[in-house]
C-alpha cells in the first residue's frame, strides 16, 4: 500500500510537475537565446490538458493494441525509475541489490516505446523515425553504460545506487575526480541523445520527418508521450545528480548547492541544444562509437588507477 | 467555459498548409509571426509538422483541382475540434486566379472555414488580429449555446 503511494507521489506527481516546469524552462531559455519572449509558465500544463481533451485517432492499418499501449509502457517505466531514484535519495540504506541495473534497463524503455509506437502506426515517416531511434539507442547505450561504470568502480564495485550515494557523502562528489568529470561529460551528451534533443534529434526531425515516430499520435496518446518526455527531462538530470553530484541534500545550504547543480545540468542541456545543428544518423553513430567510447574507456582506466 | 476549451484557446498548435497555387508570400508572412518581433509562442502557438497534432489548420493559396482531394483528406484526418483559418486573398476568393481553369471552387466551398484573414499578403499584425477573431468567435459560439 505504501509502495503504491510512493509510486503515485514520487513516480508521477513530482516527476510530472517538476518535469513540466523544466520543459517550460527549456522553452523559455530557447526563446531567450533566440531573442524572443517565450511562453508563459503554465504553458506545458495547458498543452497537456488540451491534448487530453482532443480526439484520439487510430490510423487505418495500424496495429491497435501496440499503438495504444506503447505510450503507457513508456510513461510507466519512467515512473518506476523516478520512484526508485527518489526513494534512494531519501533512504540510501533501503535499496535492494542491483537497483542501478534496474534503473539502466528502465531508462531504455521510453526509447523502446517510441520505437514500438512508430512501427505500429503504419506510416512511412514514422517507420523511418523509429528505425533512426533504434540506431540511436544502439549508438548511445555503449558509451552510456561504460561511463556509468566509473561511479561504480569509484565506490568500490557496488551496483547499489544507495552505496554510491553513501560513498559520495563520505568522500565528496564523484565529479570532483578526473575520471568522474570525464564520464560526466559523456553522460551529458548521452542524455542529450536519450532526451531526443538537438544535435541528436534525428528520430523526430521536424523539418525532414514532420514529427518522426510520433507523427500519427493525436489527443491523449500524444499527451502521454509529451508528458513522458517532460518527465525524462526531470529523471535523467536527476539520475546524473545522484551518480555524480551526490544527490539531493535536503538540509539548509547543501540543498541550494544541489539545486544549483541540478538546474545547471538542465541549462547546460538546453544551451547545447540551442547552439548545435542536427547530426545525421551516421554521424551520430560514429560520434558515439568513436570518440565517446574511447573517452569512456580512458575514464574507466583512470578510475581503476584511482584518479 | 469548460477547462478543455480554455486550454484549447490557450495553446492552439498550428498546421500550415499551402493549398496549391500561391506566390508563397503569405507563407513568409506567417513565418514572420514566429520571429522575435511578434513571437506568437507567447500565446502558446507553435507550428507542428503533422496534422494529427494540430488544432488550427492554416490554409494559404488558391485551391487547385489537384489539391482539392488532399485538402478534404487532411480535414478529415484532423483530430476534432479543429479551427480552419484562410490566410490571404487567394485562399479567400481565389484572387487573381478567379477565372483560371485550374481553380474551380474557393476553399470555403470545400471545407468549413472559421476565420478569414484578408490581404495580399496580410501583415503579421493582421494575422495575429485574425487569431484574436478566431478565439472570440469560439467564445461567442459557446455563449449562444448556453
Amino acid at each position: 500500500m505504501v509502495m503504491i503511494l510512493y509510486f503515485i507521489v514520487f513516480g508521477f506527481l513530482i516527476a510530472a510537475v517538476v518535469g513540466l516546469l523544466l520543459s517550460w524552462l527549456d522553452r523559455k531559455v530557447t526563446a531567450r537565446v533566440q531573442y524572443r519572449v517565450g511562453p508563459p509558465l503554465l504553458q506545458p500544463f495547458i498543452d497537456i490538458v488540451k491534448l487530453l481533451g482532443k480526439e484520439l485517432l487510430i490510423p487505418k492499418g495500424a496495429s491497435k493494441i501496440t499503438f495504444l499501449l506503447s505510450p503507457i509502457l513508456g510513461i510507466v517505466s519512467i515512473m518506476i525509475v523516478s520512484t526508485l531514484l527518489c526513494l534512494v535519495n531519501i533512504w540510501p540504506q533501503k535499496t535492494f541489490f542491483g537497483d542501478l541495473i534496474v534503473v539502466l534497463y528502465f531508462l531504455v524503455l521510453p526509447s523502446l516505446s517510441i520505437i514500438l509506437g512508430g512501427f505500429a502506426s503504419c506510416n512511412p515517416l514514422a517507420s523511418i523515425g523509429a528505425s533512426r531511434e533504434m540506431k540511436l539507442v544502439l549508438a548511445y547505450e555503449l558509451p552510456f553504460i561504460l561511463a556509468i561504470l566509473v561511479p561504480v568502480l569509484k565506490s568500490g564495485l557496488t551496483i547499489k545506487v544507495g552505496e554510491i550515494l553513501n560513498y559520495q557523502l563520505l568522500n565528496g562528489a564523484i565529479i570532483g575526480s578526473w575520471s568522474g568529470a570525464l564520464s560526466f561529460v559523456i553522460i551529458l551528451l548521452c542524455t542529450q541523445a536519450k532526451l531526443g534533443l538537438v544535435p541528436f534529434d534525428v528520430a523526430e526531425a521536424e523539418t525532414e520527418l514532420a514529427g518522426g515516430a510520433l507523427i500519427e499520435y493525436s489527443g491523449p496518446a500524444l499527451a502521454i508521450f509529451k508528458l513522458m518526455k517532460a518527465m525524462m527531462l526531470f529523471v535523467l538530470p536527476y539520475f546524473m545528480t545522484i551518480m555524480f553530484l551526490g544527490g539531493f541534500n535536503f538540509s539548509g545550504l547543501a540543498f541550494i548547492k544541489s539545486l544549483l547543480g541540478f538546474v545547471g545540468i538542465i541549462v547546460l542541456i538546453v544551451v547545447i541544444r540551442n547552439t548545435n545543428p542536427r547530426l545525421r544518423i551516421d554521424q551520430a553513430l560514429r560520434f558515439f562509437w568513436g570518440p565517446m567510447t574511447v573517452l569512456a574507456t580512458i575514464a574507466i582506466i583512470l578510475a581503476s588507477l584511482g584518479l | 467555459m469548460s477547462l478543455k476549451l480554455k486550454a484549447l484557446l490557450k495553446s492552439p498548435w498550428v498546421f500550415h498548409l499551402c493549398v496549391g497555387g500561391s506566390c508563397n508570400n503569405c507563407d513568409i508572412e506567417i513565418l514572420d509571426c514566429l520571429t522575435p518581433r511578434f513571437d506568437i509562442e507567447r500565446f502558446g502557438m507553435v507550428l507542428v509538422g503533422s496534422i494529427k497534432h494540430a488544432d488550427v489548420l492554416l490554409c494559404t493559396g488558391s485551391l487547385t483541382r489537384k489539391c482539392r482531394p488532399r485538402v478534404e483528406q487532411l480535414y478529415e484526418q484532423a483530430p476534432k475540434p479543429i479551427i480552419v483559418v484562410a490566410v490571404g486573398e487567394c485562399a479567400l476568393s481565389r484572387g487573381m486566379f478567379m477565372q483560371s481553369y485550374n481553380c474551380p471552387v474557393p476553399l470555403d466551398k470545400v471545407i468549413p472555414v472559421d476565420v478569414y484573414i484578408p490581404g495580399c499578403p496580410p501583415k503579421p499584425e493582421a494575422i495575429i488580429a485574425g487569431v484574436v477573431k478566431a478565439i472570440e468567435k469560439i467564445k461567442a459560439s459557446i455563449k449562444e449555446k448556453k
